[in-house]
């Protein structure tokens, strides 16, 4: 199409190299793109719920990673068609802004965009469509705040973030030690919340991972455990009430950064070099010392003399402990981090009731615990499994978890899962539509439509027949008008989510229904796809 | 990208796959049990070897391996299936968390999918399985945490334990004729750690030649280096200085340092000030009057001939972990400055005899009668460097058993009991459950029930026979009963002596059921297109 005549008949061309383009227009190009979309929501869509399955993933190396966890599946396949990779993107900003509800977001994208190709074919035009669905959005949304409710994160222990921890780790490979696991994950979180600003830095939280054992042996330490073991092999494996010395600067002679260069033109000046290197050892080592540390953790390395020095004056120490570990230490610690040896002093030194080194399995690897810091604001989960696979799917999974009860802790407001909230919405929605006499009309109901798809699609998963459990539900809602009323993964016997305490964050569905109605409109609005033809 | 009709446009890179649901599925099992399959014929005191041979250009292409170390194996083979990988990787994490049990950890795995997917295909949702195997599991391990026993870790009966242990690890490897000799010498190699765990302080030396019997345990600690020439090759009540210094060419280590002379005398003078500054470091290493000095790092010529002529025996360039253990055996102390003259009973280890000793072709230092006695050495022999090397694997795995049970110290009995156990355990609980998930429970006591019957038909016996007749006599009350696999009979465990490590058994269950259910929760692979190799 990109060919034109002039006045006399002679082609001329608009795009330059036409040849060894691509290119799609109108009413191909929408369904293409929708198709390409929908293609992603399919393989997503059997992950969602409590009885989701996982997905097998294997990286152009080799590796296999076996996950459950939206964003991870998109990133890891490695999309290339352009409007597929605006789902992956979606998928990673529900990721970053909630941290939860990565699957729910794309499958949700993916009805929208169903819904829309039947619109088109009914010659609907795509902006109408896309209209019609901003409006539903928006019913949806303030619908969704008048029946959420606030919890009390406090009563019971907790209970209430419990629960929703147990929610999101509902689905994944360590469902069975949900419990556990949830437990975990709240007192991570209120260990470093700072509930009056209702804000958690999850930073402080270390999530480190290793090998062997199984998932029950995952375990909090209020501490910090770093990957790291004493610099030098004798050097005595516990310390306790450590008084930690943070350095970020080498036991090693000083490296000016100016270029330099010292010129040796005598024996006496190499003498004397010699002298004041000796004595750079020793002032470091005694300037620790003299500060009343008993522990000293530096970023960078030692030289092996400074090192003996260190062993020799009683000083454990640990070399190239990493910049973010020496941050976080600095943190629970209390500790000042010195970036020079003049600088220490003892009220610039970090406190901590031990400091001990761990060892794991047979083969020899060690770790060091950092515990009963002075201001516990910094925690560490330390995450066992049976293989590679499962712990960073069980890190993923916690990291799910974790983001859940900051949400909660940020806003109280909940509504119910198991897509009773959704189906309240649709509701909503269908009755709004009567209302707009404009062609918005249908686009609006289709909204509706797509937005029943999940609890469709949650029932399908868990081997429930879709439509008649949707069906009741959807009556159940309207006849006791409970917006509680969804469905019934786990087969408990009750269809209110109150009682089966689903409980999932608002702030987590809003963004869900938001983000996905925008990318819908984002695709809605493409009508012509140029590519390079080797794309 | 055209699209005629429903055709899909292309979503995933060219060459990605995508398999979904049942083929997805059917690729999986395939896979695990393909590799489980693979290192089943090793399992059981009569279980086979295998060869494995490298590919690829160069040397390495003619070292061969003959193992029958299930880590190992799966280790060095190349799979591209991904759920096969899964497999391999739970061996891997066996290996590193309790040393033993790779095999069996693979073959659970793969007998659980087995079953898995007979209940698929009779339209059980994967979930239910996964319940099921959920509440199989936790019987099984509550079942096994009864039956073990512990005893007090300095009694006899303890001792016996880890004798028993070791002759039952023993038992499925190449060495297994000898496996009273090494049982006892791997136990009093643990027995020397007094409970540390750590293995590094177990040094194994192999050299082929004699044979395996000529293998021993030095009671002293053995280093695989050679006294300096013009040294005493034997010193008694040896005081010995552990050093890692640099004794060649010690530079000063400021920055930015450089000789810049304009005559010729100069360059001597700051020679000479050099040799000084080396003598002078000798000198300091003098004062702590050692008679042994070894040092991680090379020795020159000028530094070694000032301490040969002062009598001292220097061994250079001790290798890092060499080093590790000489202190520990000795008592001393790493030193890399010699300013502290005043601390050396602290600083310097002592031995009674250190001497250069020959063992078969090669030279080596002996230090016997240490101060602290935590270290020692297994001398391995054997005819070829293959078999030394699979030797050299089994007393690895020994080892690490034993160590696992002196930390745990809870044993069960061998034979296959404590898997036939579980499963009369899961079957129990089977008769309560309602629904589904009964049937897989029962289909992971049939998996568990299949690692004795692959024993037997290893040995070559009658398998179906076996197994029914040892749970009758687990029903009639005889819970101490396995497999007597030297005449392919039941018999009671007890007085043929076979024991078995929990915790290895505990891991092993642990890590297939994990691997299986996270198999099994699968149903959609996607295969990334491989990255292009540049070709060199």
């Amino acid at each position: 199409m990109s060919l034109a005549f002039d006045d006399y008949g002679r082609p001329y061309i608009i795009l330059r190299e036409q040849g060894s383009k691509k290119r799609m227009k109108g009413l191909e190009a929408y369904k293409s793109n929708i198709l390409a979309a929908k293609a992603i929501a399919n393989t997503l869509s059997s992950s969602l719920g409590p009885k989701g399955m996982d997905k097998m993933l294997v990286s152009p190396d080799g590796d296999v990673s076996v996950t459950n966890d939206g964003a991870t599946i998109v990133e890891k396949m490695e999309i290339q068609h352009p409007t597929a990779k605006l789902l992956v993107e979606l998928s990673q900003s529900q990721d970053a802004e909630i941290g939860d509800g990565t699957t729910g977001v794309v499958v949700l994208a993916g009805k929208l965009l169903e819904q829309a190709l039947t619109l088109l074919d009914k010659g609907i035009h795509p902006l109408k469509i896309s209209d019609g669905f901003d409006r539903a959005c928006d019913v949806a949304i303030k619908h969704l705040e008048t029946i959420s409710e606030e919890i009390d994160i406090q009563a019971n222990e907790h209970e209430a973030l419990i629960q929703a921890a147990c929610t999101a780790l509902g689905s994944k490979v360590v469902s069975k030690r949900k419990r556990e696991l949830g437990k975990i994950a709240v007192t991570a979180v209120l260990d470093v919340a700072d509930l009056n600003r209702k804000d958690v830095n999850l930073d402080l939280i270390k999530i480190q991972t290793k090998t062997g054992g199984s998932v029950e042996d995952t375990r909090l330490i209020s501490g910090i455990l770093i990957d790291k073991d004493m610099s030098h092999p004798q050097m005595v494996k516990e310390v306790n009430d450590a008084k930690i010395c943070l350095l970020t600067c080498p036991f090693e002679p000083p490296k000016p950064k100016t270029k330099h260069n010292i010129n040796i033109s005598s024996a006496e000046d190499y003498k004397k070099l010699y002298q004041q290197e000796q004595q750079y050892f020793v002032d470091m080592v005694k300037l620790v010392k003299d500060s009343g540390a008993n522990i000293a953790l530096c970023q960078w390395g030692f030289d092996d003399e400074a090192n003996h020095l260190l062993l020799q004056n009683n000083l454990p120490a640990v070399r190239w402990v990493s910049g973010t570990d020496v941050e976080l230490i600095a943190m629970a610690t209390g500790a000042r981090i010195i970036p020079r040896f003049q600088e220490i002093t003892p009220e610039k030194l970090g406190k901590a009731g031990s400091v001990k080194e761990v060892q794991f399995g047979t083969s020899n690897e060690r770790m060091l615990v950092i515990e009963n810091c002075q201001c516990t604001k910094a925690v560490t989960i330390l995450i066992r499994g049976g293989s590679q696979m499962i712990v960073d799917e069980a890190k993923r999974s916690i990291h799910d978890a974790i983001c859940v009860i900051r949400n909660l802790i940020k806003d109280n407001r909940i509504v119910y899962g198991g897509g009773s909230a959704e189906l309240a919405c649709a509701i909503q929605v269908l009755q709004y539509a009567d209302e707009v006499s404009s062609v918005e009309q249908y686009a609006i109901r289709s909204f509706a439509d797509a937005l029943e798809g999940i609890p469709s699609c949650l029932a399908d998963n868990c081997g429930l027949n879709p439509i008649t459990s949707v069906a009741q539900a959807k009556a159940r809602q309207l006849q006791e008008n409970n917006h509680r009323i969804g469905i019934d993964c786990m087969e408990l016997g009750t269809t209110d989510m109150k009682e089966q305490r689903i409980y999932e964050t608002l702030s987590s569905k809003k963004q869900q229904i938001q983000l996905a109605t925008q990318v819908v409109k984002m695709i809605l609005k493409i009508d012509d796809v140029i590519a390079p033809d080797d794309y | 990208m055209d699209i005629v009709g429903n055709v899909l446009p292309q979503v995933l890179k060219d060459e990605a796959t995508e398999d979904k649901g049942e083929m997805a599925r059917l690729q999986s099992f395939v896979g695990a049990i393909a590799v489980a399959d693979l290192v089943k014929t090793t399992l059981g005191p009569k279980g086979m070897d295998k060869i494995l041979k490298p590919t690829g250009p160069g040397q390495e292409m003619t070292h061969i391996t003959v193992t029958n170390d299930g880590a190992t194996i799966l280790k060095s083979m190349y799979v591209e299936n991904p759920a096969a990988k899964i497999l391999i990787e739970i061996s891997k994490t066996q290996d590193e968390e309790v040393g033993d049990g790779t095999t069996t950890v693979a073959v659970l795995a793969g007998e659980l999918l087995r079953e898995g997917e007979k209940l698929i295909q009779k339209r059980i949702h994967p979930q239910q399985v996964i319940a099921g195997w959920r509440i199989a599991r936790d019987v099984a391990l509550k079942r096994l945490r009864d039956i073990s026993t512990e005893n007090d870790i300095e009694s006899q009966e303890f001792h016996n334990d880890l004798l028993k242990i070791a002759r039952t690890t023993l038992s499925s490897k190449l060495i297994t004729t000898d496996r009273d000799y090494f049982a006892d010498l791997c136990v009093k190699a643990v027995l020397r750690l007094k409970g540390s765990s750590n293995l590094d302080y177990i040094q194994i030396i192999k050299i082929p030649g004699g044979t395996i019997r000529d293998s021993y345990l030095d009671d002293g600690f053995i280093l695989k280096k050679q006294i300096t020439i013009g040294c005493k090759r034997r010193i008694e009540n040896a005081k010995i200085l552990v050093a890692n210094t640099a004794m060649d060419y010690d530079k000063i280590k400021i920055y930015g340092t450089k000789v810049k002379v304009n005559s010729m005398d100069k360059v001597a003078e700051i020679e000479a000030a050099e040799k000084e500054k080396m003598k002078h470091k000798v000198d300091k290493i003098l004062q702590y009057q050692p008679t042994v000095f070894v040092n991680r790092q090379l020795i020159y010529n000028y530094p070694e001939q000032l301490l040969a002529d002062s009598g001292i025996t220097v061994i250079e360039h001790a290798d890092f972990e060499g080093m590790e253990r000489v202190a520990a055996a000795t008592g001393a102390e790493i030193l890399s400055t010699f300013d502290a003259p005043e601390r050396k009973d602290q600083i310097l280890g002592f031995c009674e005899l250190i001497e250069e000793i020959m063992i078969g072709e090669e030279k080596m230092v002996k230090f016997s009668g240490c101060k602290k006695n935590e270290a020692c050495t297994i001398v391995l022999r054997g005819s070829s460097i293959h078999i030394l090397d699979e030797v050299d694997r089994s007393i690895h795995d020994v080892l690490c058993v034993l160590i696992t049970t002196v930390k745990n110290r809870r044993v069960v009995w061998g034979g296959g009991n404590s898997e036939m156990q579980m499963a009369a355990a899961c079957d129990e609980e089977a008769k309560r459950v309602q629904g589904k998930q009964a049937l897989a429970i029962e289909a992971y006591a049939r998996a568990l029930r299949q690692l004795p019957t692959i024993i037997c038909d290893n040995g070559g016996y009658d398998s179906a026979e076996l197994v029914q007749n040892f749970k009758v006599e687990l029903e009639k009350g005889n819970l101490s009963y396995g497999l007597n696999m030297n005449d392919g009979s039941i018999g009671d465990m007890k007085e043929l002596g076979v024991k078995e490590c929990m915790r290895v058994k505990e891991q092993a269950l642990l890590a297939a059921s994990e691997a299986a259910e996270l198999i099994m929760r699968v149903d959609d692979i996607v295969k990334c297109a491989p990255r292009k190799r540049e070709r060199a």
